[in-house]
């Protein structure tokens, strides 16, 4: 596809506190825990559109990554078809990617995964490609609880094809040629509540202190962790009338409550006072610590939190923050019951049965 | 006028056909029947005719008892057991004049429904069963055994062979062993009593030998674990899934730790096929052994992916139990008709392996070759099995496995490679066969990384436009499939006991039937050549059996010609060199068909030739 001319964009994003584009040359030198450089974490430099939101999505994951001293290698990236799905090209270079087919990346990871526990899967999709085309293997992959974060850099319109809506596009919402949406929008956040997600949160690209913990918090949930980012497409829905724009976003934004992502390295120094925070312990370790929590929202209860996203939508809140997680759950390979190695590293030895066993089953045909 | 009944005389080489109700329990009987009179060592070969239903409508089991070995449908029956009243007329109208009627007498029937030229062996069964049981189920299965025993008892099957077999089939369950004895006494009782032996007889032979008896699906399935397959995924469709089923059951046995009871196996059954083939896709993109199964229109979903997988390399075994298409076509009636679809799925240029396995011994054998190929190959692997393969039990050669075998994952540069510097571009055609290496996800922090896609790329698997980059590409995705005819298996030639004129070419389930075909077509004198193909892109011996022959007729069951239509554009022939043969009603090839058809053929062949000559 060729890149969309940069002088369609018409709007006031770079008033906005998106994150900049991944940059080859990184001037912070300073090594990890894991002993790469922050530029370890960058891919090849974005074909996007200046000001798309889908860039500060990915400088997010770059920073979540390296600040969780992930080794970038052990990562997967798996994504569809679209603008969205073009991003994991922009980071973690070192990171085997696979831009699959458009709508399909929760199936590729669902095998992939199976292939190999032991990598981190990040799926990167859009909203067309799981709301739209891909809305059966969004919904079955998060049935499953395959162990992956499941990102959606949803803009509400295919941003690649140009513009047309897309599923998640509000009724009433106004296209960037006048045309009005009739049909009612998909809400993946409520939809990954209902089909047992164990991690749903939902964000704003422009909002990178709220993005990157959650990222985090993401990334070491173990089971199928849901993220749906919002994130402005500058080209084609960024206008007045569109409910994905920057500004309006921002306006309707109801952020939840602040939660602050505590590395299991990381001291855990307790000093609030009691019900102002909840703490939330995850398997690797690390704890979600949620403050300021809002009256009538509770991150463990998923019916709660499914009423509580149906009322502040009906008020016509966008709800970011999260949503739901339960740190215990159980994933795919779990409800499979498959051994702790890496399939891709099983040879003959634990796979063939071998010759002797072969002539018992001949004899049993006989 | 009266008429002289003369009835059908044979031992070991007749047909029996069974009526059923779906759902009424006569499978295991039937199944049983055939067995017996391969425990007495005399071949036989049972088909399932069967509707697209869970009950209720009516479902039929042929079985061929041929001593010399034919295992292809015959056609026609000399015994018909009509257990089904719905079907009863067009069932008795079939029966080969002279034949046997075999039927419930409980309720008397007119005249009219009965034949002159057929004997009629009237048993009351459901008379005794309602005197024996008080259960309608237990009335119901016991009817069953019945029959089985009233037959055994009419054509001479040794009652402690059944007796044997039925010990078998409850091992575990004894408690069921003693009705199920009572049942096939009364049934033979009843038969001794009241008729002296038919003239089909069973007669103990050693014919078998070591041979198994087993369905395609199953033995593909097995296959499948012994090739070392970890990720399975599919959608129920039939006649495919009784492989998934038979995966599973396999991997139950064969697949857990030992120590832990942990799985070296997934099973997904996903949500449809082009979720199916996209786990296969991504377990394949991260070194696991994985494969699909389905049927026609679950290959229709998966092309789109086929495509992805053929375009970026991906190993992908796909196992295509063919049933009549198109649409839903005839969905429990067999075909060869993916062949060609298969050959090129997906859009833009594309082609893809073919293994044709015979029967279920070469299912076993090229389902785990499957998985060799697409790792070597990196690209899907299409097992071309069908309906009369895969669901029905079939006699054939044991499964055999050779201990020092190993799976042969192709070029895949490990850490240690990467490590000590080994030169690594995704694309690159380093050894010049068109297959490139790859590297898995997570090998190597800083070596050996690429971006999958299905755009077009340079071969260093970086995005690219250009012209260039992509014709290069797609050449030595040509070169590719070029590689993999010396790697797939070989044709099976079969000559003529004298110089033949002729030659036929065939694949998969028409072997049987061909195999007799050409014995018949001998003894007529009418000797020819037979190459049997089993994987596609063809070996270029092909085209010299093509070449050293007058006429080459090429047998599917299929309306297209479809191999026929690869053959012309593999080798670039002209088509009046290939003249078709054509089956495609749903039932099996017969070999009666083939030496009808290939006589025809023939004969107008050499009448033309005689003609020109007078020209001349
Ligand atoms: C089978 C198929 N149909 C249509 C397309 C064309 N197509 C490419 S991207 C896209 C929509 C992408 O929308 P979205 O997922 O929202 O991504 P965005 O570009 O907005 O980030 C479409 C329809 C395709 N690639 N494949
Ligand atoms: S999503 Fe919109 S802004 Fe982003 S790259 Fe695509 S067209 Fe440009
Ligand atoms: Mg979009």
């Amino acid at each position: 596809m060729p890149p969309k001319a940069p002088d369609c964009v018409t709007t006031r994003w770079h008033e906005m506190t998106y994150l900049p584009k991944p940059r080859l040359h990184h001037p912070s030198l300073q090594r990890n825990a894991a002993g790469f450089i922050r530029r370890d974490y960058e891919g090849a430099v974005s074909t996007l559109c200046a000001g798309c939101g889908h860039d500060s999505i990915s400088a997010a994951i770059i920073q979540a990554c390296w600040e969780l001293d992930i080794e970038p290698h052990r990562v997967a990236k798996i994504s569809g078809i679209g603008c969205s799905s073009k991003t994991p090209t922009y980071f973690l270079s070192a990171s085997h990617g696979f831009n699959a087919v458009h709508g399909r990346m929760p199936s590729v990871l669902t095998g992939a995964n199976l292939a190999n526990r032991e990598l981190l899967y990040l799926g990167v999709s859009g909203d067309g490609d799981s709301a739209s085309i891909g809305i059966g293997q969004f919904v079955h992959s998060i049935r499953r609880g395959v162990d992956m974060v499941y990102i959606v850099e949803n803009n509400g319109v295919y941003g690649l094809t140009k513009g047309q809506f897309s599923a998640t596009a509000d009724q009433g919402s106004k296209s960037k040629k006048g045309a009005i949406n009739t049909d009612a929008p998909v809400d993946m956040v409520g939809m990954a509540l209902q089909l047992g997600a164990s991690f749903v949160a939902s964000s704003f690209s422009g909002d990178k202190a709220q993005l990157v913990p959650l990222l985090k918090a993401a990334m070491t949930h173990k089971g199928a962790a849901f993220l749906d980012v919002i994130s402005p497409c500058v080209t084609f829905n960024n206008h007045e009338g569109s409910t994905k724009s920057y500004d309006y976003v921002r306006e309707h934004n109801h952020a939840l409550c602040r939660m602050d992502f505590i590395s299991s390295h990381a001291e855990i120094t307790v000093d609030y006072a009691p019900g102002e925070v909840r703490e939330v312990h995850q398997h690797d370790g690390s704890v979600l610590r949620l403050r300021k929590l809002p009256e009538g929202h509770d991150s463990g209860d998923r019916v709660g939190a499914m009423n509580y996203l149906h009322a502040c939508q009906a008020r016509g809140e966008i709800v970011t923050g999260l949503l739901y997680v339960d740190p215990d759950a159980a994933d795919l390979h779990a409800h499979l019951d498959t051994t702790p190695v890496a399939f891709n590293t099983l040879g003959e030895g634990e796979l063939c049965p071998g010759a002797a066993t072969l002539e018992a089953i001949n004899a049993d045909l006989r | 006028m009266d008429q002289v009944l003369m009835s059908i005389n044979a031992t070991n080489d007749f047909v029996v056909k069974f009526a059923n109700v779906n759902g009424s329990g006569s499978a295991s009987a039937n199944e049983l029947f055939a067995k017996c009179i391969l425990r007495m060592g005399v071949p036989v070969s049972p088909r399932n005719i069967f509707p697209s239903n869970i009950q209720g409508l009516p479902t039929w089991y042929e079985v061929r008892v041929s001593e010399v070995g034919w295992l292809g449908r015959r056609g026609g029956y000399d015994l018909m057991v009509a257990m089904n009243p719905q079907t009863w007329d067009a069932d008795v109208a079939g029966i080969a004049p002279g034949g046997y009627l075999f039927y419930d007498s409980s309720k008397p029937l007119p005249k009219a429904k009965f034949r002159d030229d057929v004997t009629t062996l009237g048993v009351p069964l459901t008379d005794i069963a309602n005197q024996n049981w008080d259960d309608p189920r237990q009335r119901q299965l016991f009817k069953n055994v019945m029959y089985l025993g009233a037959l055994s008892a009419l054509m001479g099957i040794e009652r402690d062979v059944i007796v044997q077999l039925i010990g078998e089939q409850y091992k575990r369950k004894p408690a069921l062993l003693e009705p199920n004895l009572h049942a096939l006494d009364l049934g033979r009782a009843y038969a001794e009593q009241h008729f002296g032996p038919i003239g089909l007889r069973v007669e103990r032979r050693d014919a078998v030998g070591k041979r198994i008896f087993v369905d395609g699906n199953s033995a593909a399935a097995l296959g499948l674990v012994y090739g070392g397959a970890t990720v399975c995924a599919w959608y129920p469709i039939t006649p495919s899934s009784s492989l998934a089923e038979a995966f599973e059951k396999y991997c139950a046995k064969l697949r857990v730790d030992p120590e832990t009871g942990k799985h070296r196996y997934a099973i997904v059954q996903a949500e449809d096929e082009i979720a199916s083939i996209g786990i296969v896709t991504g377990a394949g993109w991260n070194g696991a052994r994985a494969f699909t199964t389905t049927s026609g229109p679950g290959i229709s979903l998966m092309n789109e992916f086929i495509g992805l997988a053929y375009f970026a390399e991906i190993p992908v075994t796909v196992v295509d139990v063919q049933r009549g298409g198109p649409s839903t076509g005839m969905p429990t009636r067999t075909q060869q008709s993916d062949v060609l679809f298969c050959a090129h799925a997906s859009h833009g240029d594309t082609n893809h392996v073919l293994l044709f396995p015979e029967d279920p011994h070469e299912c076993f054998e090229f389902a785990a070759a499957a998985l060799d190929l697409a790792d070597r190959l990196q690209t899907p692997v299409f097992l071309l099995s069908d309906l009369d393969i895969g669901m029905n039990q079939r006699l054939c050669e044991p499964f055999a496995w050779d201990e020092a075998r190993q799976y042969d994952r192709g070029k895949v540069l490990t850490a240690e490679q990467l490590e000590a510097g080994a030169a690594f571009g995704r694309y690159r055609d380093v050894d010049g066969d068109g297959i490139p290496y790859r590297t898995y996800p997570g090998t190597h922090p800083t070596r050996g990384s690429f971006f999958t896609r299905g755009t077009s790329k340079n071969a260093d698997a970086k995005y690219s436009e250009k012209g260039e980059d992509y014709v290069q590409n797609m050449q030595r995705l040509q070169r590719k499939l070029e590689t993999a005819k010396a790697l797939l298996p070989q044709p099976v030639l079969h000559r003529a006991a004298k110089p033949a004129k002729h030659g036929v070419l065939y694949f998969g389930s028409t072997a049987p039937a061909m195999n007799e075909a050409i014995a018949k077509l001998d003894a007529d004198g009418m000797p020819i050549d037979a190459l049997r193909v089993r994987g596609y892109p063809f070996a270029d011996s092909v085209l010299a059996f093509i070449d050293q022959h007058q006429q080459v007729l090429v047998v599917e069951q299929n309306r297209d010609a479809q191999l026929r239509a690869l053959l012309i554009e593999q080798f670039e022939i002209d088509p009046a060199r290939l003249v078709p043969i054509l089956h495609y009603d749903g039932t099996p090839i017969t070999a009666r068909f083939i030496v009808r058809a290939i006589g025809e053929r023939v004969h107008a062949a050499e009448g033309a030739r005689l003609r020109d000559d007078k020209v001349a």
